[in-house]
């Protein structure tokens, strides 16, 4: 399968993206990131993505694939040299496809929320909230690591990218907001791993420093319109 | 091999579920579940989330009804395939059921909608609806070609459940002058063998959503966007 023509249309600061970038290091796909904020609404991405309008976009030579964990399995599916990214076996998949929608449906959105929350007794809820949905993430991690160090077993694997691609914003809103989520007390196992991904050899180039992402983040959420989403 | 479905009659979530073990001659056994006493096995195979349908093969729990059927897929891959092989167009396939999935709220805000505002929450349904038409089915038979796949069961619930939507708000999106081709692929669905016996009862259907709606908005539960 040829790897030219390989494009990314996004921002090194998007979680979303980074998870792309993740898969791509992980299979040693050249690629292009053509930087992308979508908040400026440019062309190129209503014309790729038309039904969202959102960053990441794969463009694979005429292909443009959407949405970022699609683009993840179709990189699994498409290259079949290098390391395969979901588990081999069906209930292990189900398993990872469960806690990625978990991530994206739960997780996620308690970060905007907290992210709009308005006085402390708000935020302290919100960070309730984030805690438990991170003590059942550490309870994921154990059944699916089997002992291992990652979610994937002994290299990263799906789940890895699902979540890891937001630890460095997850480190940010602890900063922000002066709080623990991801701790050696409360979830060690969780806060292990974290560490373990940022020195994988895969990955490791495309994780951003939090403290970076902090100042990299407060630029890109400037540019956002003043209406929540969604 | 043991194979058991926990699910609901009613639910579209269920239903999909029941198509495709039909489809691929999946032998199981099904589990009625009543939703306001869930059985035990229910709360201790779907912790998380506490909701039907629940896959139970060889003693462990799939939930998730797209995370099921991917899982299905897989487990019998020789079987009436529910996804393309080429990888883009697998990938198209998921994009579909994930834009079903993103645009829940739209249906249910529909589905719970206020008189003043049924135009309004139709309009947002008949939009959604024609992105569908128009980037998903085109001028296939299908979503999935000349044959069904896993995006026609994840939008099966629109050649029936919907038709109840649509009486309980009294506004009528899903016609053949809004959406002739989207329109067309309701009666198409609901004439494949496997559909066609594996439909809950109209009456009892319209019945128990007016029942369901009727709950939902006096108890607040859901706030329509």
């Amino acid at each position: 399968m040829a790897t030219s023509g390989v494009k990314l249309l996004g921002a090194k600061q998007s979680p979303f993206v980074t998870r792309v970038m993740m898969a791509l290091e992980m299979k040693s796909i050249d690629y292009e990131l053509v930087v992308m904020n979508p908040h400026l609404k440019p062309e190129l991405l209503s014309k790729t993505n038309p039904v969202h309008k959102k960053i990441p976009v794969l463009i694979h030579g005429e292909r443009a694939i959407c949405e970022s964990l699609i683009i993840v399995q179709y990189i699994d599916d498409a290259w079949t040299n290098g390391p395969s990214i979901l588990p081999p076996h069906p209930y292990d998949r189900a398993t990872a496809r469960f806690w990625a929608a978990f991530v994206d449906d739960k997780l996620v959105p308690l970060l905007g929320q907290l992210r709009e929350a308005e006085g402390e007794e708000a935020k302290e809820l919100v960070i309730k909230k984030l805690s438990e949905a991170f003590m059942r993430l550490e309870e994921a991690f154990i059944n699916c690591s089997k002992g291992k160090a990652f979610f994937g077993g002994d290299s990263v694997g799906y789940l890895d990218i699902a979540l890891g691609s937001f630890v460095g914003l997850i480190r940010v809103v602890e900063m922000m907001n002066e709080t623990k989520l991801l701790d050696e007390t409360k979830t060690s196992r969780l806060a292990g791993w974290a560490e373990r991904l940022y020195s994988d050899s895969l990955v490791k180039d495309v994780l951003m420093d939090p403290q970076l992402l902090l100042v990299q983040l407060q630029k890109f959420l400037a540019t956002m319109p003043k209406a929540a989403s969604e | 091999m043991e194979v058991r479905l926990h699910g609901m009659w009613a639910s579209p979530y269920v239903i999909r579920v029941i198509w495709a073990l039909k489809l691929k001659g999946v032998k199981y056994e099904y589990i009625e579940e009543d939703l306001s006493n869930k059985s035990m096995a229910v709360l201790e195979y779907n912790p998380i989330h506490k909701k039907v349908p629940v896959l139970v093969h060889n003693g462990k729990p799939i939930v998730e009804s797209a995370v099921i059927l991917q899982y299905i897929e897989e487990t019998w891959p020789d079987r009436t395939p529910l996804l393309p092989e080429d990888p883009y167009e697998r990938a198209m396939a998921r994009f579909w059921i994930d834009f079903g999935q993103q645009k829940s709220l739209t249906f249910f805000a529909f589905f719970l909608t206020s008189e003043e505002d049924k135009h309004k929450t139709a309009a947002q349904v008949l939009e959604t609806l024609k992105i569908l038409e128009e980037e998903a089915l085109g001028d296939k038979k299908f979503f999935g070609g000349n044959t069904i796949n896993m995006v026609d069961l994840f939008f099966g619930w629109l050649t029936y459940s919907f038709g109840c939507m649509e009486n309980i708000s009294g506004v009528q999106v899903l016609l053949p002058e809004t959406l002739p081709r989207l329109h067309r692929w309701t009666l198409d669905f609901k004439q494949e063998p496997v559909i066609k016996e594996n439909l809950p009862d109209s009456t009892a259907l319209l019945e128990h959503f007016k029942r369901v709606t009727k709950h939902l908005k006096s108890s607040n539960k859901f706030k329509p966007a």
